[in-house]
């Protein structure tokens, strides 16, 4: 996945990296399935195709063309600025999961307590489902409003004004 | 531990791309991957070893199963990435139009 | 823009149907198997949008189809709303609880509410990425003239 993303960047044509991000949201439905999240490589496999078809159809509309970069002073002390701060978040990154248990063992407190009477109070046997539309049902209402704005926005953004 | 670590240097080419590219295309690219990365680390906190799919079956009890909590947050993110992602790409096609580039230097030359 | 040749056509018309009928069943197995509303309501946007790509914009009445699918949308987020609210009348006096009987685990009429959030959401999604993608085409059909 990371090998893509770099391609992704550095990519020539605007086409190509239309692709290569194609190559890292399908890698995370690989990594989705080997981590036991059924439910959440299902979504990810149809939202991607769906964010694909629609960049592809900004794209080929377009100039495939990328401009090149001019290596003047201001890009240089922009690039060693960046990996400046980046080395800096790589070090409190380290710091922080020291705090965390190694991979696999049971971290989360509530997790437990709501495996355990999940089946009885809400009587669905997908304990995601469960947990998405009676434990954390304010989440999903949110999540649909999102998504109804997003939805007005589009259609708000890409209007054609008659002249009169 | 080094798994971690993986999915932070995802984050950081990201970021690397958020700053450095001039192509309006490229940043809306690398945000993307920028939170495609941040859900592995989600996914990856609530793996338990030799867990089961969280599907229960009612006839066995004593099963060990994967965390539900971060599956249920990383399902609702994707969605509202796509959001995100739809939106910034119908601000990007008035861009173009108005300006017949994506060069984002360019935008901040032509002003009124 | 034109559509592509009538063998596309013909075979997009059939699997547009299959794959409409395999996301009602996510949808309605919700609580069973993996899955659920919003990657029901994804694909059943999935199998619209096939069409659309296979036929070409030219064929459709544009202005009508946009009209439909964001009306359909704002009514099966407005039932959402009303279904949460009901649960106040009913049971407990709290917002969102789970208050219809829950059968045997493992049924397909079991686990109360659930299943109805699951149909709603699902149509609610499927209205809004076809409306988001019914805006992008027109907004290209309208401005290439």
């Amino acid at each position: 996945m990371i090998i893509g993303a770099i391609y992704a960047l550095h990519a020539k044509d605007l086409l190509s990296a239309v692709i290569a991000m194609g190559i890292v949201g399908y890698g995370l439905v690989i990594c989705f399935l080997l981590l036991k999240a059924p439910d959440l490589a299902i979504v990810q496999i149809v939202v991607e195709t769906i964010t694909l078809v629609i960049m592809v159809a900004v794209v080929l509309d377009s100039t495939r063309k990328e401009v090149e970069i001019k290596l003047d002073r201001r890009t240089i002390i922009n690039i060693l600025t960046g990996f400046v701060v980046f080395a800096g978040l790589f070090y409190f990154f380290i710091l922080a999961i020291q705090n965390l248990d190694p991979l696999g063992a049971h971290s989360l407190r509530m997790s437990e307590a709501y495996v355990e009477g999940a089946v009885e109070k809400t009587g669905s046997v997908n304990l995601v489902t469960g947990v998405l539309f009676d434990f954390r049902a304010y989440d999903t209402l949110g999540e649909a409003v999102i998504l109804y704005t997003a939805a007005l926005g589009v259609l708000t953004l890409l209007r054609i004004k008659g002249k009169k | 531990m080094s798994v971690y670590i993986l999915s932070f240097v995802l984050f950081l080419v990201g970021l690397y791309g958020v700053i450095t590219r001039r192509n309006l295309i490229k940043i809306v690219i690398s945000l993307s991957i920028m939170e495609f990365s941040i859900f592995m680390i989600l996914v990856l906190v609530g793996y338990i070893d030799n867990g089961l799919a969280p599907i229960v079956d009612p006839a066995s009890g004593g099963q060990i199963y994967v965390d539900p909590l971060p599956q249920a947050m990383v399902l609702t993110a994707i969605v509202i990435g796509l959001a995100t992602t739809s939106m910034l790409m119908a601000i990007a096609i008035r861009l173009y139009r108005k300006y017949k580039t994506f060069d984002i230097r360019e935008l901040k030359n032509l002003r009124g | 823009m034109e559509g592509m040749s009538i063998i596309v056509k013909k075979v997009s018309q059939l699997l547009a149907g299959l794959i409409f009928v395999y996301g009602i069943y996510i949808i309605l197995h919700g609580h069973l198997t993996p899955g659920g509303g919003f990657a029901g309501g994804a694909i059943i946007a999935g199998a619209f949008i096939l069409l659309i790509l296979a036929n070409g914009s030219s064929a459709l009445n544009l202005k009508k189809e946009i009209s439909g699918s964001s009306n359909t949308e704002s009514l099966a987020i407005l039932m959402v709303v009303v279904l949460a609210m009901m649960s106040l009348a009913f049971g407990v006096k709290v917002f969102f609880s789970n208050f219809l009987p829950k059968g045997e685990p493992g049924e397909l009429l079991s686990a109360g509410v659930i299943p109805l959030y699951n149909i709603f959401i699902g149509i609610e999604v499927a209205g809004a990425i076809l409306t988001i993608f019914l805006a992008l085409v027109i907004f290209k059909e309208e401005s290439s003239k």
